[in-house]
């Protein structure tokens, strides 16, 4: 199977003042396509600036980063635009949803920073992710009038509009109660299930057993790679 | 394709941004509004009382000369016009004769006194001249008729009025036949002239009498000097060679040397408007400028409540970064959303500045003249208010990193 990630020796160095913290230190991390990598680790572990340099929104300071076959280590700006906009789907733990802006609207939003017009039916594609997560019936209701859950799901299905090489899941249950993060859960393990690549990061040991495979960074180091045995599964989901 | 689909997003988001905040978008844009409609109501007063002036600088007459006595310079010094009085008859009958460019002339004879009509009266200006004075200040009759070349040579006791004094003294009737005392004088009126209207500072032309020179000069004045020549130029164009042509018959008859100055002043129709139209330009700009600091500042409003909006904005900003938004995208879109700003502004201020000026018109005496271009140039600086004042935060929300947008809160 082809990989979808590959990082050589990913390292991060902020300078605070005159001291330089390194959030990440040579992470050497594979994924391939169709997994689904769940990311742990206490807080300042480095698996925030590890999302970050995956997603395209930060740069490494040193270290190879190769995406989807590509290296993407050394950009400008606008080809990290272009390559959030192509190849990766966010779900953040707030949700990040435009407010006043209906689901359907929201959901749009990646597709009108389509440049390269791969998607030529925008409705269409649209109304297929709203429907992937189980919320086409809801798709004029403006955030403030969904639940939680239900507002992650709209963000999950912005994620996959624009029919990303990865999903990048940012505590996507933080904000939630247990039994709508169960639901959260499936909605991804469902998605994965239907090909999609996904890395989720949670300090939640239980949520991270959903996934396949449990990477743990320390102090931003990669301490712990593991495939899980007793794979998790929502209800409902085959 | 792909492009008028991004351009009417980025319209709609915009608009839509705009609306949500309506109050507070209303009351960005009334900067713009006021500056807009300032500026073209202002022209539009300068435009309007230049027009009106040169419409009575025209009423004045046709190729109008007007020849003072007394000279503009002595030696180098200003002296004032009338300052020495040296016109006589002949100098008119002079003009008459020789001067090929005058078609006609006429010596003016000013007085003033209390005209008394039964057991009204009225203090009012009253000017001598010959029939052809009707001529060159192309003046027609309400009614009765004019005086005559005979009138002067006898210096008979006749008059005309002009149509305030007639309505003071003969309210809703013509006048003709009717007789009036000036300084104890009769004089029997013999028509009533046309209105001619407000000249320029309120001078009212219609606040007068006319009677032949003779008469005013001989019978009432005494002396034998004239206070000004009239004449009227053949032709617009010959206006100048005209004034040259009279100004060296003028000279020969007071004996003037070579290198001596004139002891006259000759204004033309033309200077006097010129004078008066730059006075009114003078001010029309004046009112522009200032009515354009307006609309600067109605611009730094708009920059403000941009940078407000950037800032609470920031998540979203965040978001349309992290899905794929370049930083042209946002850019784009706050500086749409500035120009609409003006721009709305502009076509509100347009709309204003039209009522006000058509209600103007009809309810006061301010008489107000629109020009399409001052219109579209308002508008073109409201659209380059809404893209100067709208560019640096535009930017500044174009540079914004994404990570720390997506966390702010």
């Amino acid at each position: 199977m082809a990989l979808v990630i590959e990082t050589k020796e990913l390292t991060k160095t902020y300078q605070m003042g005159d001291i330089p913290v390194h959030a990440l230190m040579e992470v050497n991390l594979e994924v391939q396509e169709g997994e689904f990598l769940a990311v742990m680790g206490a807080s300042g572990s480095g698996k925030s600036t590890l999302l970050n340099l995956l997603g395209c929104l930060d740069e490494a300071t040193s270290g190879e980063y190769l995406l989807d076959g590509k290296a993407v280590s050394r950009l400008n700006k606008k080809e990290y635009a272009d390559i959030r906009n192509q190849k990766i789907g966010f779900v953040f733990q707030g949700f990040n949803l435009l407010p006043r802006t209906s689901a359907f609207e929201n959901v749009e939003l990646p597709l009108i920073y389509d440049r390269k017009n791969r998607i030529k039916d925008h409705k269409k594609a649209i109304l297929e992710a709203l429907r992937r997560v189980g919320l086409e019936d809801r798709m004029n209701h403006f955030p403030q009038q969904l639940s939680g859950g239900e507002q992650q799901r709209v963000a999950i299905a912005r994620a996959i509009v624009n029919k990303p090489a990865i999903i990048l899941a940012d505590e996507p249950t933080g904000n939630l109660d247990t039994l709508t993060s169960v639901d959260i859960i499936s909605v991804l393990q469902e998605l994965n299930n239907q090909a999609i690549t996904i890395i989720l990061v949670t300090h939640e040991h239980h949520l991270a057993e959903y996934a396949k495979r449990i990477v743990k960074l320390r102090d931003g180091h990669v301490i712990s790679n593991n495939v899980i045995k007793k794979r998790r599964k929502a209800s409902g989901v085959s | 394709m792909i492009r008028s689909r991004q351009i009417k997003k980025i319209l709609k988001s915009a608009f839509g941004s705009i609306l949500r905040n309506r109050m507070r978008s209303l009351l960005t844009s009334i900067g713009i509004i006021i500056g807009v409609s300032a500026v073209i109501i202002m022209s539009a007063i300068g435009r309007g009382s230049q027009a009106l002036i040169e419409k009575e600088i025209n009423d004045l007459g046709t190729n109008l000369l007007i020849i003072f006595p007394g000279a503009s310079m002595s030696g180098g010094v200003h002296r004032g016009a009338g300052s020495i009085n040296r016109f006589t008859y002949s100098d008119v009958e002079k003009i008459r004769k020789n001067a090929t460019l005058v078609n006609a002339v006429t010596p003016i004879v000013q007085s003033g006194g209390q005209i008394i009509a039964g057991a009204s009266n009225w203090s009012s200006e009253i000017v001598g001249a010959s029939p052809e004075y009707f001529n060159i200040r192309n003046w027609g009759l309400k009614y009765g008729s004019y005086f005559t070349e005979r009138d002067v040579k006898i210096s008979r006791k006749v008059a005309l009025l002009g149509t305030t004094i007639a309505d003071e003294l003969f309210p809703d009737q013509d006048p003709t036949g009717q007789t009036i005392r000036i300084r104890n004088i009769p004089f029997r009126i013999i028509g009533v002239l046309e209105e001619k209207g407000q000249a320029g500072m309120g001078h009212d032309q219609d606040d007068i009498i006319l009677a032949p020179w003779t008469t005013v000069l001989y019978r009432l004045k005494g002396g034998r000097y004239i206070d000004m020549i009239n004449a009227s130029a053949i032709a617009t164009e010959l206006l100048e060679q005209a004034e040259e042509e009279i100004s060296g018959i003028i000279r020969e008859s007071h004996r003037l040397n070579e290198g001596e100055d004139d002891d006259f002043t000759i204004h033309n129709q033309t200077e006097i408007t010129q004078m008066v139209t730059r006075t009114s330009r003078i001010m029309t700009w004046l009112l522009g400028s200032i009515a354009g600091v307006s609309l600067l500042v109605g611009g730094i409003g708009i920059m403000n409540i941009m940078l407000v909006s950037v800032t609470e904005r920031t998540r979203e900003i965040g978001i349309r970064l992290s899905v794929g938004a370049r930083a042209v995208d946002i850019l784009v879109q706050f500086l749409t959303e500035a120009i609409v700003l003006s721009i709305s502004g502009g076509i509100i201020g347009i709309l204003l500045s039209i009522i006000v000026s058509l209600s103007l018109n009809s309810f006061s005496s301010i008489y107000t003249l629109i020009k399409p271009e001052i219109v579209f140039i308002a508008f073109l600086f409201s659209v380059a208010v809404g893209v100067f004042f709208g560019f640096y935060p535009a930017q500044k929300a174009a540079r914004l990193n994404p990570i720390e947008s997506l966390r702010y809160e």
